[in-house]
């Protein structure tokens, strides 16, 4: 049970200081956290069968004989299930096993027809690899760190169906649709210190898998499902007794949960009592855990090698074989050279491209559509690059979370925004009119910036003679002020700018309009 | 290296921890217990029991062969090519005729029993196994 024998020195990790109050001579705790993710692989078919991979289909319509485990039925491996494994493996730096093996690991539930589920316990297709993520020092944004954690191994294995439970009639539904699904198991190893930790590596998990598309893991979708394995102890003594905290919906509750659990386990060990090896669930409701029913005790799952299914063997550009159909050949070589970029090399290139911040970078890849948009901008645009990425971080974006919409569903396109910033880099607008203008364009009303300005009457003064007009007569006007700033207090320039924008309705370059109030200040 | 488990699958803890022979052949009550527990079988009486440990002494003749520096087959297809299919929607779309089979339904729903009805304690069992040695 538990975690055993090992010592853990040179962590990382953040360190918890007790909290009861008789414990200012108590040791600190470590927090050690474990996860087991399971990706829906993303085909059109199953791994073992030919039946439809789909979310929300009638119940039970998207069910194979082999599926529903009727007698006579054997699996059939699905080629693009190992090609989206060894993708996944490849960009997470493992060694793919030219030679895996399948399992079956046996246990009792309705939504398992066979009684066991095949997967891969002796030796998994990819193994040994790593995944780099950053973290936000103390929630601000220009701070970042990165941090790595350690994948132990990448498994193929079958879903489950899926149980509906009707405590009131006292039954379980099954809806075998999900039975049979390809999943990948990501296991990383316990690198990870708190729920913070583990939320930005599974969201980093969580990009990668969509930018190779071998899973499109949506967790509302339960296309990305995360267990937790989680445990405290003092510094450089064994490992604790870990806890298994599952059913964990959202990105927003992982972190949670996690961190409920790492401060549950404190406080028991602190008033004298013992963590059990136990599988627990997470309550959004409640915001805690609590022991999960139908895992009492320890499972045996009884592993024995399938015996339907001989060893999966993948070939690289060396061990090609010669005379084989190349249907039945898997090359990792071909894989790896036909990877895409991965969001950490996305990254690299936004920044060094455009100019940006890595920050910039970071919230760029994490709106699906983002980086496409502000690249689609830059394209049709004057302004700089440095300059366009405020308008998509600061009033794009923040229009779209107000009223919760994606990047595709923004009513303001690329080529309306790239219009907009043109007018005001040959600055017709001021920059407060072209935020005047967006909030227009926003309305969806298929009216084009120009149009807006018009209508607004929001063009700048172009007719330096009335400026200056308007800049004499507010010194006319105001002889303290200018007395103030003759006398060597230049901030009250600033008032009188202000005056200049008021009598020309905010229509006038504050540039200008300081350059023209110093230069008759001065003679 | 693990040498091939008698009772198929029960795992290397099982054996280890459960004390897996507790002398002279005999099978513990523990493992008897854990075993109708896994399987949901049912010994019902000493005979059975009997049988079951004759069966596992013969099968213990395995041991006999001596397996140093022989790598475990598990499968007569490990020289096979495994075949692998195309992604292509060839099969469901056979809610009625799977339901045939199926005793009680809900819409199309398969029904089982409310979650895991976990076998009680040996102690508070009516098993052949209670209170034997």
């Amino acid at each position: 049970a538990g975690r055993g024998r090992r010592r853990a020195s040179g962590l990382t990790g953040v360190v918890v200081r007790p909290h009861s109050s008789r414990s200012a001579h108590l040791a600190p705790w470590v927090p050690v956290v474990g996860l087991e993710i399971h990706a829906q692989i993303s085909s059109n078919s199953k791994l073992f069968s030919g039946s439809q991979v789909q979310f929300a289909a009638p119940p039970n319509s998207l069910v194979s004989f082999f599926d529903a485990s009727l007698p006579g039925t054997l699996p059939v491996l699905n080629r693009r299930c190992v090609e989206a494994a060894v993708m996944t493996g490849l960009a997470l730096n493992c060694s793919i096993n030219k030679k895996s093996l399948f399992d079956r690991k046996h246990y009792f539930y309705a939504d398992l027809p066979a009684g066991y589920q095949i997967t891969q316990q002796r030796v998994p297709i990819a193994v040994n690899g790593s995944l780099s993520y950053s973290l936000c020092i103390d929630n601000k944004m220009s701070q970042m760190v990165t941090k790595t954690v350690r994948i132990k191994q990448i498994q193929l294995e079958q879903d489950s169906g899926k149980s509906l439970h009707d405590d009131t009639r006292s039954q379980t539904l099954v809806d075998l649709n999900r039975a049979g699904v390809g999943l990948m198991e990501v296991v990383m190893e316990p690198d990870m210190c708190c729920g913070e930790e583990a939320a930005a590596a599974v969201r980093e998990l969580q990009l990668i898998l969509q930018t190779l598309g071998s899973s499109q893991a949506v967790m509302a979708e339960g296309q990305l499902r995360v267990d937790a394995n989680v445990s405290v102890h003092h510094p450089g003594e064994p490992y604790g007794v870990r806890t298994e905290v599952k059913n964990i919906n959202s990105m927003r509750f992982l972190a949670k949960a996690i961190d409920y659990e790492i401060q549950r386990q404190i406080e028991e060990l602190e008033n004298g009592g013992t963590i059990l090896n136990e599988t627990r669930a997470f309550d959004s409701k409640l915001g805690c855990t609590v022991p999960m029913r139908d895992k009492e005790g320890q499972q045996d799952y009884r592993f024995m090698p399938e015996p339907n299914l001989p060893p999966l063997i993948l070939y690289d550009a060396k061990s090609l074989p010669a005379n084989m159909n190349h249907q039945q050949v898997i090359n990792i070589d071909w894989i790896h050279e036909r990877l895409p970029d991965l969001p950490s090399v996305k990254r690299k290139k936004l920044v060094e491209q455009y100019g940006i911040l890595p920050e910039h970078s970071f919230t760029l890849l994490n709106e699906d559509g983002l980086a496409e948009f502000f690249e689609s901008v830059v394209k049709q645009t004057q302004m700089k690059p440095k300059k366009v990425i405020g308008w998509i971080l600061k009033d794009l974006l923040s229009y779209l979370k107000q009223h919760s919409l994606t990047v595709k569903e923004s009513p303001v396109s690329s080529f309306l925004l790239a219009d907009l910033l043109n007018l005001l880099e040959k600055k017709e607008i001021s920059s407060t009119a072209a935020k005047q203008v967006l909030a227009e364009l926003w309305k969806g009303e298929g009216k084009t910036p120009l149009e807006i300005v018009k209508e607004q009457k929001l063009e700048l003064l172009q007719d330096q003679k009335e400026l200056e007009q308007i800049c004499q007569a507010v010194i006319d006007g105001h002889e303290n002020e200018v007395m103030a700033i003759k006398a060597g207090n230049p901030k009250v320039l600033n008032k009188l700018i202000g005056l200049v924008q008021k009598k020309t309705q905010g229509r006038s370059n504050p540039v200008l309009v300081k350059q023209l109030l110093e230069k008759k200040l001065s003679g | 290296r693990d040498k091939p488990s008698a009772v198929c699958g029960v795992s290397a803890e099982a054996r280890g921890c459960r004390g897996y022979r507790a002398g002279g052949g005999k099978v513990s009550v523990e493992v008897l217990d854990h075993l109708e527990h896994l399987a949901l079988v049912d010994f019902r009486d000493a005979e059975g029991v009997e049988r079951l440990q004759k069966a596992i002494q013969f099968a213990d003749q395995l041991h006999e062969v001596n397996t140093n520096g022989v790598e475990p087959m598990d499968s007569v297809l490990e020289d096979r090519c495994l075949y692998l299919r195309e992604d292509d929607v060839t099969e469901g779309n056979c809610t009625k005729e799977l339901l045939e089979n199926a005793r009680e339904k809900v819409e199309e729903y398969f029904v089982a029993p409310p979650g895991n009805i976990p076998l009680p304690k040996l102690e508070e069992r009516e098993t052949f196994l209670q209170g034997s040695q």
